[in-house]
Parts: C-alpha cells; structure tokens; sequence
C-alpha cells in the first residue's frame, strides 16, 4: 500500500499533481476555461524541471489532438485536456485516435457549448464524444478525478484505446477540497516508466516501418471497424482489472457505476459528475419521509454499463435519469436513452422518466432532485400525465 | 452478372512478408496517376537523407494513393491523421523523440529525421494555422509541399495557391467571370517570414538542386520549408509525359522562382534564366490555363506579377549580400551543404 496525504487541492491542481506523478512524455496544452489554469500549474511543474514532460503549446485543439496522436503513435505517453468547445473542435481527431488504436489521455474539464457562450459546466461537450470509441470515465469530485487519472493511463494502454476523463468545469475544477495524494513511487511503479515498447507498433521503432492511419476502401474499412467494435467491448474487463489493481495500492476500490440506498429502492435517480453528492442529500431527506428511494453514479460512461445498469434496476418502479446535457430530439437527454437501453436488458419494466439540469453552470440543489423524484413518482402512480419523456427541472417560464 | 472477386482475409494478407520496390522509400505499385510528379518529389527528397526517417502525411494525392488499406507503399515509417495537420503530428513525434532520448528510452546517437509531406491545399489553406504553429515553435522538421496549385485529390477546385485567371471546378470560366479572380498567395515568402532556419522553393525536374536543397533543410536545427511545384497532368490537363517539361518551363518563365532563404534574412536565387521563355508558352501548354491568352488584360496581370516578384528577389538577394558584409558574414558559406 502506497505512502498517503491529504491535501487541500482543487482539481485542477489535484489533476495537475497526477499528471506530475505519471511524468507524462508528451503534454499537447491550448487554453479554454475552466481547463486552462491546469496546464498552468502543470507548465510550473515543466519549468521547475519536476517532470520531463515535453509540453508543446499548440495552436488549438484540433492540433492539439494531431500532435497527441503523432507522439502516441511514435510511442510516447500522452494527454491533453480542453473543454466545451475545445472538445467540440478536436472531434474530428478524436476519431482518428480510436481508429489508429493509439493510448492517450483526454482531460475534458466539462463545459457548456456555445450559443449563447458560456464557460460553465454542464456534459454537452462529452457528450459529443460518446460515440467516438473513446473509454470515458466521469469524476464526482477532486479525488476522483486525480484517481481516474492514474488509473486512465493504465486503461489505455492495456486496452490501446484512447480515454477521457471527464471532471464538471469550476464545480469540481475550481473548488477545493481534501484530496488524498498517493505517494510519487507508487504512482510511477503503477503506471510503469515510459517505453516506444509499450505499444506493438512504434513509429520511432525505424528498423520496423509501418504505416498509420491508411485509406481503407468499401472492401475492408467494415472489417477495420469490425476490429474496432470488438475490441472495444474487451474493454470492460480491462477497466475491471486496472480498477483491482488500483484498489491494491490505493485501498480505493471503484466499480463502474456507485449505487446509494438502491437495494431496497422503489424509486432511483440516475447521474453523473459533481451532482451526486446532491443526489444523495435528496435520496437522505426523502428517506427520512419513509420514501424508498435510491441513487446510481455513473463512472464509466463508455463503454457503457449496460449489465450493471441493468442488475440495479432490476426491481425498481420508477427511474428518473437526470442529464447534464438535451439532446433536442424528440426523445431525451443522451444519459437518458442509454439508461432506456439498458433496461433492455431486464425483465423488469421500470417507468421511466428524464430531467435536463444544471445547463451553463445552473447550480443544482437537493429541493430539486427531490421534486424530481415526486415527479416520477406521482407520474408511475398515475397520479400525473406527460407529454414528453423529458423535461426541464430548473427552468422560469 | 459480374463474377464476384474474391477478397484476401486479413490474416491472409497480414502474413505476408515479401515487400518490392527495392530500397525505394516510396515503392512502386502505388496508385498516383502516370506521369505524376509527386513520387519524383518524394524519392528525391528522401533519398537525399542518409539517416533514417519518419514521414507525416496531409490527406491527399499522396496520401490517398500510397497506404491503401491493406497495402502500403511505404517502406520507412509513415502517418497521416487528416487534411489539415501533417505539420503538428510531426511535431509530436518529433517531440516524443526528443524526450524518450532525454529520458534514456532511444540511444543518444540514434538519428532521425522528421519529414512531413503536404499539397497545397493541405498547405496553404486548411494546414495553414498548423503549418505555422509548427514552424514558430521552432520543431526540428522538415516540410515539403507539393504544390501543384489546387485541390487535385477532389477533382480540381480552386486553392489559395492556385494563379489568376486559371479555371478550377470552383472557379470555372464563364461570361461574368474569367477563372480564378486573385493572384496566388506566395507562401515561400510567408514562411521566410516566420525566420526559420531554412526556406526553399524547388523543382522536381532539377533533382540535384531538390537533393541539395534536402540536405541543406535536414543539416539545419528547427523547422525548414520546401515548397516545390508539382505539375499535375489530370487537372491542369497535359499529357503525362510532358511533366517535367512543364516544370522546366514554370522556372524558364520566371513563374516558378528557384531560390532558398537561410534564417529568413538571406536570400539567394539559384537559377537566373538569362533569356527568360515567354509566359504565354507556359500558359498555352495548360489546357486549364490558356484560355487567358485571349484575355490580354489577366497576361498583363500575370507578367505584373512575375516581374514584380522576380526583382523583388533579385534585390533581396543584393541586399543581403550586403547585410552579410555588413554582419562579417560569408554569404557563399551560408549556402553550402556540410559534407554527409
């Protein structure tokens, strides 16, 4: 078991000291709140000589993204973080790194997108890549992002896909807190040191050329996704193994989804990120009424915990899904459709409804967690109709 | 019904080992079209580099026509991740270099050079912010474009280096309209600009320049820029073999100066045609081109801009010979290739 403290952090910094500890090779940094003080304090730990890190201050996050790919290709540990729209403008690379198989970290320090700007929190920009056969994993707080961090070099290179790990702008971003800090050794035997080796096909290997990222035609570009999709399902259990390990070292064992007072729970809330904890203030003040509700966390977003999911909902009445994020198609909010998915995988028919909150940085409070419960529940008893599946939790009309 | 092509498994083909093309870094049995200047452009700039390479790649003829999957042309290790990045991934695997050598990861004495390959399109347009991120921050790569002055991967559309008054697909020649209606952006000069180490323009069908011109680029700590013009024998509509002959006379016009600038400040024109061809017979030999002979006011808008541009290098070329005396600078020194 590795050597702790705690210290006063907020998780920029806590995200900045992992970064420090893993000694990445390569760190691609642009400015974009609430991102951009991060990569000020890692660009400290740069100019002090603490880390070897080669930081390249790119030009934006679409090369931001190229120049992570190039230096993972060429075999070397890699990470960037952005936000909002930051994400939105290295989509397109974000592709590419899933289809070449190459291992990087993406820290998507949560943010709204523009119009109208906002350089607040909510998952809009993650949700953008959900889809992009990146691993993604959510933080509720400072110490899980800096855990996630750790774990997330791990996860990517054992599974040779790219990874994000999301953590909510300012809210957990800008917000300090005690965070637990394993010690330096721990983390770098962890991770292990750096290495071209670490990947099957280095470009820096010359004696070894290969070619990354060619043109494939309608004859074999199915077979090359087909790869793809089937070793991105192997991530499960890879994640599964790298979390074991972690909890070896760090006495912290994470599983992918948190359940709260589900067991006997007639009524669940479904989140993601920083408003869990609210989540479970709400889930304790309507247990003290004698309601039997509960509360799920989602930390790993994709892939998606359908098994999970599914088991924890498996006796339930009524599911609220609460989303970070509206989708505007008719439909719900993207949480919202994955959890309708998962049930598919139950005999258990639970009814099932989805709030938008907490958009821009609305600050979200446990009164309306809590009506959104009364809003499932009155809804499952018949008690009230809808016209829609979703609805607006925090709005003035 | 058309009998039905078998297609290989992937582990057929992922089993097998023989290679061909020799030693070429760019093998034969690629798909670019006949008489294509890019393969010339590409050997000769990598030939000319005796040290083992990486390549970059910016989406395009290159690009498309080299690693198809699951096949690759390929012989020396090779990237492309899209149309507008090839400088900045360069960066990156340039930089992972640099730092796994810090770190002890690769051998001290183990050499490479970092070259990355881009057509204009990818170059002086939609690469253009990277291109010149990557040269401020000052990467020890070398960047090579093949400029054959339009998008000739899309079919033929206009780009910032296409000449006035040529017809693309995007700028056709109609009764309101006689092709392209601005003059091509010079981008050899905007790169001589940035005061990088080395910058260059070159033609293929004067492979020893091109190969000195390598050697000088890859002598040289930080980012260089060649820009060399690619005649390209489907859109500007020539017969193939007459590739080099169009290079030839792009140069004999004065349309394609040869020249390099050491750090941005001095600046030497390599070929100086004493009896310089008339533009007409460069333009008369582009079927894309040579409707402008009609059209006297574009010829003198396009002379205009020779002229301009070529006196211009020609005092650029005074003047720094006067600013190496003045510094107590040997200017012919600053010009010579170290030996290999």
């Amino acid at each position: 078991m590795a050597q702790t403290k705690v210290i006063a952090l907020t998780g920029n910094q806590a995200a900045a000291e992992a970064m420090r500890q893993i000694n990445f090779d390569i760190a691609a940094v642009y400015p974009i709140s609430p991102q951009t003080e991060l990569m000020g304090f890692f660009a400290e730990y740069v100019a002090n000589g603490e880390v070897d890190t080669e930081m390249i201050a790119v030009d934006g996050e679409h090369s931001a993204m190229a120049t992570c790919i190039g230096a993972a290709a060429a075999g070397a540990r890699t990470i960037t973080a952005s936000a909002g729209p930051g994400i939105a403008y290295m989509v397109e690379n974000l592709y590419v790194a899933s289809g070449m198989r190459v291992p990087i970290v993406l820290l998507d320090v949560n943010r709204a997108l523009s119009a109208p700007l906002s350089i607040h929190c909510d998952h809009a920009d993650s949700m953008l890549t959900r889809d992009t056969s990146w691993i993604s994993i959510f933080s509720e707080n400072a110490q899980e992002a800096y855990h996630n961090i750790i774990m997330a070099v791990k996860i990517s290179e054992k599974a040779m896909f790219p990874i994000i790990v999301n953590y909510d702008g300012y809210i957990v971003s800008h917000s300090i807190e005690d965070v637990e800090i394993l010690d330096d050794e721990t983390v770098r035997n962890f991770v292990g040191p750096s290495d071209i080796h670490r990947i099957p096909y280095p470009l820096l290997d010359t004696d070894k050329p290969v070619t990354y990222g060619a043109t494939a035609q309608p004859d074999y570009y199915t077979e090359c996704k087909y790869q793809q999709h089937v070793d991105f399902l192997k991530v499960y259990d890879i994640v599964r193994e790298v979390f074991d390990e972690f909890a070896e070292i760090s006495g912290k064992r994470y599983d992918f989804i948190e359940e709260y007072k589900t067991e006997d729970a007639e009524y669940i809330g479904i989140s993601m990120g920083s408003s869990f904890g609210t989540l479970k203030d709400a889930v304790d003040r309507l247990r003290e009424q004698g309601r039997k509700v509960g509360a799920i966390k989602i930390r790993l977003y994709r892939p998606f915990p359908v098994k999970e999911i599914a088991q924890a909902l498996s006796k339930a009445k009524g599911v609220v899904v609460l989303d970070r994020a509206d989708s505007f198609d008719g439909i719900g909010g993207p949480l919202f459709k994955d959890i309708a998915t998962a049930l598919l995988a139950t005999e258990n028919n639970p009814y099932l409804h989805n709030f938008i909150y907490g958009l821009g940085g609305r600050e979200i409070h446990e009164e309306e967690f809590m009506r959104a419960f009364d809003r499932l529940e009155r809804l499952e008893k018949g008690i009230e109709t809808r016209e829609n599946f979703v609805e607006y939790l925090q709005v003035r009309e | 019904m058309a009998k039905k092509r078998p297609i290989a498994l992937l582990s057929e083909l992922a089993s097998h080992k023989e290679t061909f093309g020799g030693d070429m870094p760019l093998a034969p049995g690629h798909r670019m079209c006949i008489g294509c200047g890019i393969p010339p452009i590409v050997n000769e700039v990598i030939l000319a580099i005796n040290e083992p390479v990486i390549i970059s790649n910016a989406t395009g003829c290159l690009e498309v026509t080299t690693g198809v999957y699951p096949v690759t042309a390929w012989n020396v290790p090779w990237i492309h991740v899209n149309f507008q990045s090839a400088a900045t991934v360069m960066a990156g695997v340039e930089a992972a270099y640099k730092v796994l050598k810090k770190k002890g990861v690769i051998p001290e004495d183990k050499k490479i050079h970092f070259v990355a390959f881009g057509g204009d399109g990818g170059t002086y347009d939609i690469g253009f912010q990277a291109l010149s991120a990557t040269a401020e921050r000052g990467h020890n790569v070398l960047y090579v474009c093949y400029n054959n002055e339009g998008y000739q991967n899309t079919g033929y559309q206009k780009s910032s280096a296409t000449p006035i008054g040529a017809y693309t697909k995007t700028t056709p020649v109609g009764k309101a309209k006689v092709g392209k209606q601005e003059p091509r952006k010079d981008l050899t000069m905007i790169m001589a600009a940035h005061g990088i180490p080395y910058v260059a323009q070159a033609s293929p069908h004067i492979f020893r320049d091109l190969t000195r011109k390598t050697k000088k680029a890859i002598s040289m700590d930080g980012f260089k820029f060649i820009n060399v013009l690619e005649p390209c024998t489907l859109s500007w509509r020539f017969s193939p073999e007459d590739t080099m002959r169009l290079a030839k006379l792009a140069v004999e016009t004065r349309y394609w100066p040869v020249y390099e600038v050491i750090d941005g400040k001095y600046w030497k024109v390599n070929i100086k045609p004493k009896k310089p061809k008339p533009i007409e017979e460069y333009i008369a030999a582009q079927p894309r081109w040579k409707h402008v002979l009609k059209y006297p006011e574009i010829l003198e808008k396009i002379q205009k801009e020779i002229d301009e541009k070529w006196n211009l290098l020609l005092h650029l070329e005074e003047m720094s010979k006067k600013l190496a005396e003045e510094e107590g600078v040997d200017y012919e020194e600053l010009f010579k290739v170290p030996e290999d």
